[in-house]
C-alpha cells in the first residue's frame, strides 16, 4: 500500500474500522440509505402531483402544454449522457487511469452545467409569462380549475431537482480536487462511488419529473 | 337513549348516545381486567422472587421462551381487539348513516363564532334550536380556518373545513340545553367558540320559528342592539370598555375621528357604523387586522340599526 | 475500595474544543444528553405555565395569545428537542458502539454534524420564540399555520433542520449495527436495546424525509403563497394533515420504541435473569416500526377523510397493539423464578409497566371509530399521550439514564434520595393525568385557553399534580449532578449486568476497549454466569 503509514495502515483508513473493506462497505450502506431518504423526500411532491392532478385533471392537461418539450427532452438527454460519464470516469479510476477519469468527471460537471442553463432559460421564460407559482401567477392563458397551482407543483419538483443538481456538482467538483490530488487510486475510490450513486439517483429523479410534467397531460 | 351522567361520561341525549357509551364502557372494562392481571403480575412476581437465591450457584433458569404461553398472549388480545373493532365499525355506521326524513341545517363556522341556517330563511348565532325527535342534518363550512363542531351530549364531532363541505347529523331524545364547542385548535378565542343546542317539542318549535329568532317587540332599540350584541357573537372580538380585542373597543367612538390602515381618517358616524358591518374589509382601522366577516345576510335592517343605536349609547 | 480508572475518555483531552468538536461518540452523547436535559427543563417550564393559567376558567396569569404560544412551544420543545432525539442520540449514541464491542459509530464525523445540526435548528427554534413565538400548537395545522401572524416559518425551519440531525443519526445507527459488531456478535446476540435502536433507525430514516418536504412546503406556502394547502386558491388543507401525521405517527414510535429497548435491559438485568421471548421482543420492534407507517389516517377520523379509510386505519391500528402486548407480558414473564432487586432503573422499568399499559389500553378507546369520535382532540387525547410519552418514553429514558450514570461518569447517584425522587414523579404524573382522562370524557376539548366551570376541580387537581411531579424532577436534578462531582466511585460493573457495556471500566476509555473484545457470551446469560456487583 503506497499510502500506508508505519502501522501498515493506509491513511484513508479512519481508526474505528477494523480494515478498508469494512469502511468502504459501510459507506455504501450509509449512501444508499442516504438515496432512501432523497427517495422519500420527493415523494411528498409526486403525491401532491397526484392529488392535484386528479382534482384539476383537465387544467393539468391544458398547463403542461405550456412546457417545452424540446428544452425537455433536450435535458433528459444531458442528463442521460452525465450519468454515463460519471460512471465511466468511476470505470476509468477502477483502472487506475487518472487523467482520463478526471476528464470525464469534468465532462459531468459541464452537462451539469448545461441542464442548469437550459432550466434557467425555461424558467426566465416562465418568469416573463407570469406562469408562475401560487399567488404570483399571472398568466391568463390557460383553462381549467387553479392553474397556479400546476406551476406551483412544477417549480417544486424542478426547483428541488435543480437544487440537488447544484449539490451533486459540488460533490463532483469535490472528487475531481481529490483525483486531481491523487487521493483516489482503484485501491480506494469511495468518495468518487458514493458520488456516482447520487448522481445517478438525481438523474433518475428527472426520468420521473420529464414524463410527469412535460409529456402525459 | 338518553343517558344519565355517569362516572366518566357526561349525560347523553341523542340516539347514538346510548351505543357509543356501552362500547366505551365495554373497553373500559375489558382495560381494567388487563391492566388488572398486568398489576398483579408486577406485584406479584415482584415480591416473590425479590433477592430470591434460584440455584446454589447463583445462576437463574435459563427459560428462553414458551410458543404456546406467547401465543396466548398475542391471540387472546388479538380476539379482544377484533371485538372492540367491529363493535366500534358498527357503531360508527350508524353513526354515519343519515335517515331520509331529516332537518337539514346549513352551519357556518369562523373566528369565533357558530351560525345556523334554517330551511326558511330564519339565521341564528351560537344557538342551534332544534325539536324533539327529529333528525337534524348539518351541512357545515367554514369561513376562514378549520374548526370542528363538537356536541358532547350527542357525542357528535366534525371538522368544519373552508372551501369544502362536511356532514353530521344527530337526534335528540331529551328537552334541554347542550354544549357546542369548536374541537380544532383556531386561535385566540377558540376556547370560547361555544353555542348551544337547544332541544325543545315540535310545538314550541314551530312557534319559535314563527316568531323570528328575536323579537324587537315592546323592546327599545338600544335593548335589542345589546341583545343582538351578544347573540351575534360581537362581543367575541369587541369589547365595550375601552379596551381592544381582536377588533377596536366600540365605546365612546361615534363622531370621533379615527385612523384607518390605510393612513386616512374617518369620522365614525352611522354610515360609517353600517359599512363596518356589511363590508368589513372596505374600511380597517388602523392596528387591527382585516379578520372580521361580513354580516351581510346574516342581520336585517332593522337588526343593524338596533346594533348601531346600540354602538351609538355606549360611553 | 472502587476507584475511577485513571484513564478513561472524560479525561483523554481537555478543554473546551475538545468537546464542541470531538469525534468521540461517548462525548457526542453526552453533548446531546446536556443539550436535551435543557430543552427539557424548558418544556416543563412551559408545562407549569399552562398548568397554572388553567387553575381557573378565564384569565389567570397570561392572555390567551400567550397561553396559546406556551402550549405551543410546550410541545414543540418537548417533542422536536427533546423526546425524538433523548434515548436514540444521547444515550444510543454513547452506549450503542460499547453494547456491540466497536470503537464508534460508523460515521464519527456525520455523528457530530448531527449534533451541530440540532443546535442549529434548535437556534431557530428559540428565534422563533423571541420573534413572536408560534401559536398553532406543534401540529402546525393549515389554514390556521399559514394565516396566524406569529413567527411559523423561523419555527418550522427549526424543525427541518432538526429533520436532518435525526436523520443523521438513524442512518449512522443502521450503518453501525450492521458493519461494526465485535466478531461473534451475531443478530441474535444483539441486546435488545439494540436491536430497539435499529427499528427506531429505520423509522427515522424513512419518515423524517417526508417531514421536511411537509414543512418545506409550510414555508413556501407562507413566504411564496404557492397555494398548496390553501383553500382559497384550490389546495387541500387536509393533504396537510395526512402529510403531517405521515411522519408524526412514526415518530412516536421513533420515541417509543428504543424506550422499549432499554426496559428490556434493565429488567432482565435486575433480575437477573435470561430475558423472556427473545426473539418475540426483537421483532415485535420490527413488526411496530412497519405497522406505525400504516396508521397515520387514526388521527384523522372526523377530519372529513372517507369512512372506509377511517375504517381501514382503525383497524391497522389495532394491530400495533398485539405486539405491544407481546412485550409486555415477555416483560412480565422474564420477573418469573429471577433474583429481583428494586435499585432505582428496576422501580423507572416497573413504572414503565404500569404507566405504559395504561397508556396503551387507553389508545384502544381513540383507535375504535365510534368512541373516538366523541373523544378526538379531547383532553382524553392529551392524557394518552402523556402516558405513552411520559409514562413510557420518559420513564424508560431516566430508568436508563439511572442505569447508566455510573457508566458516563463511573461514579454514583444517592440511592435514598433517587427512590424519593420517583416516588413524586410517579404519584406526581398519576395526579396529573388520571384526571385528565376524566375531563376528556367528559366533553372538555384540548389547547382550551378558559373553560366551563363544571371542569375546574379536575384542572385543579391535575395542576396539583404537576407541581408533585416537578418536585420529584427537581430532586432527580439536585443528586444527578452533585453524583458527577462527589459520587462514590461505582466500579466497573455496578448492576451485575452480562451485557457488553459493563465488560469495559466505567467510564471506558477513550476507543471503549483496551482491547479489540471478543463476545464470550450472549448479553443474557444469567442461567451460566453470576457477574458480580461492584456496588
Amino acid at each position: 500500500m503506497s499510502s500506508g503509514n508505519s502501522n501498515g495502515h493506509p491513511a484513508h483508513l479512519a481508526h474505528h474500522f477494523s480494515d478498508a473493506a469494512q469502511q468502504s462497505e459501510s459507506a455504501k450502506i450509509g449512501m444508499w440509505i442516504f438515496l432512501l431518504t432523497e427517495i422519500l423526500l420527493f415523494a411528498g411532491l409526486f403525491v401532491a402531483y397526484a392529488v392535484y392532478r386528479s382534482a384539476n385533471t383537465e387544467m393539468f392537461y391544458n398547463a403542461h402544454k405550456h412546457l417545452d418539450i424540446h428544452l425537455g427532452t433536450l435535458n433528459t438527454i444531458v442528463l442521460i449522457t452525465s450519468s454515463l460519464t460519471m460512471a465511466l470516469a468511476i470505470r476509468s479510476i477502477q483502472l487506475n487511469d487518472r487523467k482520463k477519469s478526471i476528464k470525464l468527471l469534468a465532462a459531468t460537471f459541464a452537462l451539469a452545467a448545461v441542464f442548469l442553463i437550459v432550466k434557467y432559460f425555461e424558467y426566465s421564460h416562465k418568469f416573463d409569462l407570469g406562469q408562475l407559482p401560487g399567488k404570483f401567477y399571472t398568466y391568463t392563458g390557460i383553462e381549467g380549475s387553479n392553474p397556479h397551482i400546476f406551476f406551483s407543483v412544477y417549480f417544486m419538483m424542478t426547483g428541488l431537482h435543480g437544487i440537488h443538481v447544484i449539490a451533486g456538482m459540488i460533490a463532483i467538483s469535490w472528487v475531481m480536487r481529490k483525483t486531481i490530488q491523487g487521493k483516489l487510486s482503484s485501491e480506494y475510490y469511495t468518495p468518487m462511488e458514493l458520488t456516482g450513486l447520487y448522481w445517478h439517483l438525481v438523474d433518475m429523479i428527472w426520468i420521473f419529473l420529464f414524463p410527469l410534467l412535460y409529456l402525459i397531460g | 337513549m338518553d343517558t344519565t351522567e355517569t362516572l366518566l361520561l357526561p349525560p347523553g341525549g341523542s340516539t347514538i348516545a346510548g351505543d357509543v357509551d356501552a362500547l366505551f364502557y365495554f373497553i373500559v372494562y375489558a382495560s381494567i381486567a388487563i391492566f388488572g392481571i398486568v398489576l398483579f403480575g408486577i406485584v406479584y412476581l415482584g415480591l416473590k422472587y425479590r433477592g430470591r437465591k434460584a440455584a446454589a450457584d447463583g445462576t437463574t433458569p435459563g427459560i428462553t421462551h414458551s410458543t404456546r404461553l406467547e401465543l396466548a398472549w398475542s391471540i387472546i388480545p388479538a380476539i379482544l381487539v377484533i371485538i372492540v373493532f367491529v363493535w366500534g365499525f358498527n357503531v360508527y355506521m350508524k353513526m354515519n348513516i343519515i335517515p331520509g326524513d331529516v332537518m337539514e341545517v346549513k352551519v357556518t363556522a369562523q373566528k369565533w363564532f357558530w351560525s345556523f341556517d334554517y330551511p326558511d330563511g330564519v339565521n341564528t348565532v351560537n344557538e342551534l334550536v332544534v325539536p324533539l325527535g327529529k333528525p337534524v342534518k348539518l351541512l357545515m363550512s367554514s369561513r376562514d380556518v378549520i374548526h370542528s363542531f363538537y356536541v358532547p351530549a350527542f357525542r357528535i364531532k366534525m371538522d368544519v373545513l373552508p372551501n369544502r363541505y362536511t356532514l353530521t347529523w344527530f337526534e335528540a331524545t331529551a328537552i334541554g340545553s347542550y354544549d357546542i364547542m369548536c374541537a380544532e385548535f383556531c386561535g385566540d378565542r377558540h376556547s370560547e367558540m361555544l353555542g348551544r343546542v337547544r332541544v325543545v317539542s315540535e310545538r314550541e318549535y314551530k312557534e319559535w320559528l314563527e316568531s323570528g329568532t328575536e323579537t324587537a317587540e315592546g323592546a327599545t332599540p338600544v335593548d335589542y342592539g345589546r341583545a343582538l350584541f351578544r347573540t351575534k357573537a360581537c362581543h367575541t372580538c369587541h369589547n365595550v370598555d375601552g379596551t381592544s380585542a381582536v377588533g377596536p373597543a366600540l365605546n365612546g367612538i361615534v363622531g370621533k375621528q379615527r385612523p384607518l390602515a390605510g393612513g386616512e381618517r374617518v369620522t365614525v358616524d352611522e354610515n360609517y357604523l353600517r359599512e363596518s358591518i356589511l363590508e368589513p374589509q372596505s374600511s380597517i382601522a388602523a392596528g387591527y387586522q382585516p379578520v372580521m366577516p361580513t354580516y351581510q345576510g346574516m342581520l336585517n335592517d332593522k337588526q343593524v340599526d338596533a346594533l348601531i343605536a346600540y354602538i351609538k349609547s355606549l360611553k | 475500595m472502587n476507584k475511577i480508572p485513571e484513564v478513561n475518555y472524560l479525561n483523554a483531552s481537555r478543554g473546551i474544543r475538545s468537546w464542541l468538536f470531538t469525534l468521540d461518540h461517548k462525548r457526542i452523547g453526552l453533548l446531546y444528553l446536556f443539550s436535551i436535559m435543557a430543552a427539557f427543563a424548558l418544556g416543563g417550564i412551559f408545562a407549569i405555565l399552562i398548568r397554572l393559567e388553567l387553575l381557573g376558567p378565564g384569565k389567570d396569569i397570561m392572555e390567551a395569545r400567550t397561553y396559546n404560544q406556551i402550549f405551543t412551544l410546550h410541545g414543540a420543545v418537548m417533542i422536536f428537542l427533546f423526546i425524538i432525539p433523548s434515548i436514540p442520540a444521547a444515550m444510543g449514541n454513547f452506549i450503542l458502539p460499547q453494547m456491540i464491542g466497536a470503537k464508534d459509530v460508523a460515521f464519527p464525523r456525520l455523528n457530530l454534524l448531527s449534533w451541530w445540526i440540532y443546535i442549529f435548528g434548535a437556534v431557530f427554534a428559540v428565534i422563533s420564540m423571541s420573534t413572536g413565538s408560534v401559536d398553532t400548537g406543534w401540529t402546525f395545522y393549515t389554514p390556521y399555520s399559514t394565516t396566524t401572524s406569529t413567527s411559523v416559518v423561523a419555527m418550522t425551519l427549526g424543525v427541518f433542520i432538526l429533520g436532518f440531525s435525526s436523520i443523521f443519526t438513524g442512518l449512522n445507527f443502521i450503518v453501525t449495527i450492521h458493519k461494526m459488531r465485535a466478531p461473534g456478535q451475531t443478530w441474535f446476540k444483539l441486546p435488545l436495546f439494540v436491536w430497539g435502536l435499529y427499528a427506531t433507525a429505520i423509522i427515522q430514516v424513512l419518515a423524517t424525509p417526508v417531514l421536511g418536504i411537509t414543512v418545506l412546503l409550510l414555508i413556501l406556502e407562507r413566504v411564496a403563497g404557492i397555494g398548496i394547502f390553501d383553500p382559497a386558491m384550490g389546495g387541500d388543507p387536509v393533504l396537510f394533515q395526512h402529510f403531517f401525521w405521515f411522519y408524526s405517527h412514526p415518530a412516536v414510535y421513533i420515541m417509543i420504541l428504543p424506550g422499549m429497548g432499554i426496559i428490556s435491559e434493565l429488567i432482565s438485568a435486575f433480575s437477573q435473569k435470561r430475558i423472556f421471548g427473545y426473539k418475540a421482543i426483537a421483532f415485535s420492534s420490527l413488526a411496530i416500526a412497519f405497522i406505525s407507517f400504516l396508521v397515520w389516517g387514526h388521527h384523522m377520523f372526523v377530519s372529513g377523510q372517507s369512512q372506509l379509510a377511517s375504517a381501514i386505519f382503525s383497524f391497522l391500528t389495532f394491530l400495533v397493539g398485539i405486539p405491544s402486548g407481546i412485550k409486555i407480558f415477555n416483560w412480565l414473564a422474564t420477573l418469573y423464578k429471577g433474583k429481583i432487586r428494586f435499585d432505582t432503573p428496576m422501580l423507572y422499568a416497573l413504572s414503565f409497566l404500569f404507566l405504559f399499559t395504561i397508556g396503551g389500553l387507553t389508545g384502544m378507546f381513540l383507535g375504535t371509530l365510534a368512541t373516538d369520535v366523541h373523544l378526538h382532540d379531547t383532553y382524553f387525547v392529551v392524557a394518552h399521550f402523556h402516558y405513552v410519552m411520559v409514562g413510557g418514553t420518559v420513564m424508560a429514558f431516566f430508568g436508563g439514564l439511572h442505569y447508566w450514570w455510573p457508566k458516563f461518569w463511573g461514579r454514583m447517584y444517592n440511592e435514598l434520595w433517587a427512590k424519593i425522587s420517583i416516588a413524586f414523579t410517579f404519584v406526581g404524573f398519576n395526579i396529573t393525568f388520571l384526571s385528565q382522562f376524566v375531563l376528556g370524557a367528559k366533553g372538555m376539548p384540548r389547547r382550551y385557553y378558559s373553560y366551563l366551570d363544571k371542569f375546574q376541580p379536575l384542572h385543579d387537581l391535575s395542576s396539583f399534580g404537576s407541581w408533585i411531579m416537578a418536585i420529584g424532577f427537581f430532586i432527580m436534578a439536585v443528586y444527578l449532578i452533585h453524583a458527577v462531582f462527589k459520587g462514590r466511585p461505582a466500579g466497573d460493573n455496578p448492576w451485575g449486568a452480562l451485557t457488553f457495556e459493563w465488560e469495559t471500566t466505567s467510564p471506558p476509555p477513550k476507543e471503549n476497549f483496551i482491547e479489540t473484545p471478543t463476545l464470550t457470551h450472549g448479553p443474557y446469560d444469567y442461567d451460566k454466569i453470576v457477574p458480580e456487583r461492584t456496588i
